[in-house]
């Protein structure tokens, strides 16, 4: 492809939108942002920030089958690593079990096959729940999952009250972004309400939601836009958790968020720091929380993504490498960090120690996490944080105009925002008006494209999988498995009845996720995805 | 907007973009279908979660000039196989095939004998991408 002119200089505006001065002065950059710890938390949720700990170094992995999954995971927790993160495939993340015919290609392909808790029982074999914590990115189909895990749990032993983890349990983002819906928005918001009140109640410690923007960013739309859309995604669960008789003061200390991380680094820490004073005016005066620790926001991110491009491969270490700097000086709780190769192929083994290591020097040698907030004070951020809460609060009063999020989201209003966005940022970066080196300017003709190996699945996985489902389907007692099924399908048309219990039994009893699924699909129906362009 | 020369190239033509299998990312799939209808074309956006049968389906009841595979999960040489055996199963007019995605090049020889005519990157421009779908309609 041909490069185009680079431009002369830094440019007036940040990706959101907002002109930037050429100098920020003292007068201009408001006033005192306040201490970190306290209300409204512009400065951190900690008053001693990264002191005493830095944050969690968190990296996806998971692939194939349980048995492949589960050696993996004892080699990283035999390395010191105390977090596991569950990737899980396609079929398992929308309800299909493996012998389903459009499963089949999927098999094992973007993370491990769990049909049923068989299954879990390998990944976990040797594995001490009670001592680890265990992420599951896992939406449509989790709190099948999660119920899954009280189940493998129970049959390993483990207290339920021990467990600690996440699960991603954030619909709204799928209609939005990632696509691993299943359920109208209705049902699939009282599922999700369901499973964060009993996870308060049984697993105290176990995170049962992580309200995600960083899926829409991915896609194409600005900081500010990520930001907006995920607090008024967070505010619509509130609504739903409260409507379920949940109380505010108690399930919101549990609630957290996901985003991504792109380049401008000043806009990232402005953005994190101007979400945190959101989210805590927002706990207070719509829902009058006054416990501190429930109006926190608490965060992960990611850094990479579609900010990284294939041409020029190695520039993307040097990318994620500010990424996570931004991260860190906004305040981040847990880092995930994206290998180079993320772009064109599954991290090698070499890539994503890489991407670890880029944590852990920014960690332990670049001292930034010394001080809480270190940006805190600056002539620009300040003012910067105090131009994207404007920002970020107009787009969040359009969603409420719409009618709220769950709204806007069954019309196809946001997923039309974030494709039309995403247009546009394309277009950009054709033009050359957003610079990416190595893709629109500093090219070279001979660049090399994809270097290095390639990470090959075993192709006789999705075989492997089918047998032990054919297996466990003969081995079971399947009167049980229609009880447990029977059970689950009375308690879903009662609207005050929690799911979960029922979930448990049926996992209990060997019933797949597809099994499930498809009793609750039964009474639901499915979500008509809005095509709107 | 796209450039003078792709401006309005794709008129009078019918694309449909769809996605096959269980992967939902579907971001690429709509700013390639907002480029192709900035060109002039007829854009049909399947929507998430198609099975091969019904795109082959679609591909024929809309009497579409081209079709577009949006495949990110890496089952594109499965998917691509079994909507080509849909299209001939369903005596479908020779139509150029695209794909867009998560692509290793080591599968690009493979697509080629399926009877892919173009892979698309996300590196790619979309004048690029225009570009190349109208040269195949020509």
């Amino acid at each position: 492809m041909s490069a185009t002119p680079r431009p002369r200089d830094p440019g007036s505006h940040v990706p959101s939108g907002i002109e930037v001065p050429v100098v920020v002065t003292r007068e201009m950059s408001g006033g005192d942002p306040g201490a970190p710890g306290v209300y409204p938390f512009t400065r951190g949720i900690f008053a001693d920030g990264f002191r005493g700990r830095y944050w969690t170094m968190r990296q996806y992995s998971g692939f194939g089958t349980a048995e492949e999954s589960n050696q993996r995971y004892r080699f990283l927790l035999g390395q010191g690593q105390t977090g596991l993160s569950v990737a899980l495939d396609l079929p398992t993340q929308i309800g299909l079990d493996p012998s389903d015919p459009m499963a089949r290609p999927e098999i094992g392909k973007v993370g491990v096959s769990l049909s049923n808790l068989s299954e879990m029982e390998i990944l976990f074999d040797g594995i001490d729940l009670g001592a680890i914590s265990t992420s599951f990115t896992i939406n449509g189909t989790a709190a099948i999952i999660y119920a899954m895990y009280l189940a493998c749990a129970d049959k390993l032993g483990v207290a339920r009250e021990r467990l600690t983890g996440t699960i991603q349990n954030d619909i709204l983002k799928e209609y939005v972004a990632r696509g691993t819906w299943i359920f109208p928005v209705r049902p699939s918001m009282r599922l999700i309400a369901d499973s964060i009140l009993y996870s308060n109640r049984v697993t105290p410690r176990f995170n049962p939601i992580s309200i995600a923007g960083a899926h829409a960013r991915d896609a194409g739309c600005t900081a500010a836009e990520e930001i907006a859309y995920t607090l008024a995604n967070g505010l619509a669960y509130v609504d739903e958790l409260r409507r379920r008789g949940g109380d505010a003061d108690h399930f919101a200390r549990r609630l957290s968020f996901f985003f991504y991380v792109h380049m401008d680094l000043f806009e990232e820490v402005a953005k994190f720091r101007a979400a945190r004073r959101i989210w805590a005016r927002a706990m207070r005066e719509r829902y009058g929380i006054i416990d501190p620790k429930a109006q926190m926001f608490r965060f992960g991110v990611v850094c990479g993504g579609s900010s990284l491009v294939a041409p020029q491969p190695y520039n993307n270490a040097i990318r994620v490498s500010i990424e996570t700097m931004a991260a860190v000086m906004g305040g981040a709780q847990s880092i995930f960090t994206c290998a180079y190769d993320e772009p064109f192929q599954i991290p090698t083994e070499f890539s994503a120690e890489l991407a670890l290591r880029t944590q852990q020097i920014i960690a332990y040698e670049s001292g930034i996490g010394r001080t809480v907030d270190p940006l805190g004070g600056s002539y620009y951020v300040e003012w910067l944080t105090d131009r994207m809460e404007e920002k970020i609060e107009g787009i969040m009063r359009e969603v409420e105009e719409y009618g709220g999020a769950v709204a806007a989201i069954e019309d196809g209003w946001m997923q039309l925002r974030v494709a039309r966005r995403a247009h546009q940022r394309k277009l950009d970066i054709d033009s050359g008006a957003t610079p990416v080196v190595g893709l629109n300017c500093f090219t070279r003709d001979d660049q090399a494209q994809a270097p290095g190996e390639v990470f090959a699945l075993d192709p006789q996985a999705s075989t492997r999988v089918l047998e032990k489902l054919a297996a466990i389907r003969d081995r079971r007692d399947n009167a049980a498995v229609e009880h447990s099924l029977a059970k689950l399908a009375e308690a879903a048309v009662k609207d005050d009845e929690n799911l979960l219990p029922y979930l448990v039994d049926c996992c209990h009893a060997y019933a797949t996720v597809g099994e499930i699924v498809q009793r609750l699909k039964q009474l639901w129906g499915e979500f008509r995805e809005p095509v709107r362009l | 907007m796209t450039d003078a020369s792709t401006h309005g190239s794709l008129r009078g033509r019918r694309i449909l973009i769809a996605k096959p299998g269980l992967d939902g990312h579907d971001v690429g799939a709509k700013v390639i279908a907002l480029a192709l209808r900035d060109a002039g074309a007829d854009v049909i956006y399947t929507g998430l979660r198609k099975s091969p049968g019904y795109i082959a389906r679609v591909a024929v009841d809309e009497d579409v000039d081209a079709v577009g595979l949006s495949i990110l999960s890496g089952s594109h040489k499965e998917l691509v196989e079994e909507i080509v055996e849909q299209l001939k199963a369903l005596g479908a007019r020779q139509v150029p095939i695209f794909v867009g995605g998560t692509i290793p090049e080591a599968d690009l020889p493979e697509l080629d004998r399926l009877g892919v005519k173009g892979v698309f990157t996300s590196a790619m421009k979309l004048d690029d991408v225009v570009a190349a779908v109208t040269e195949a309609l020509v």
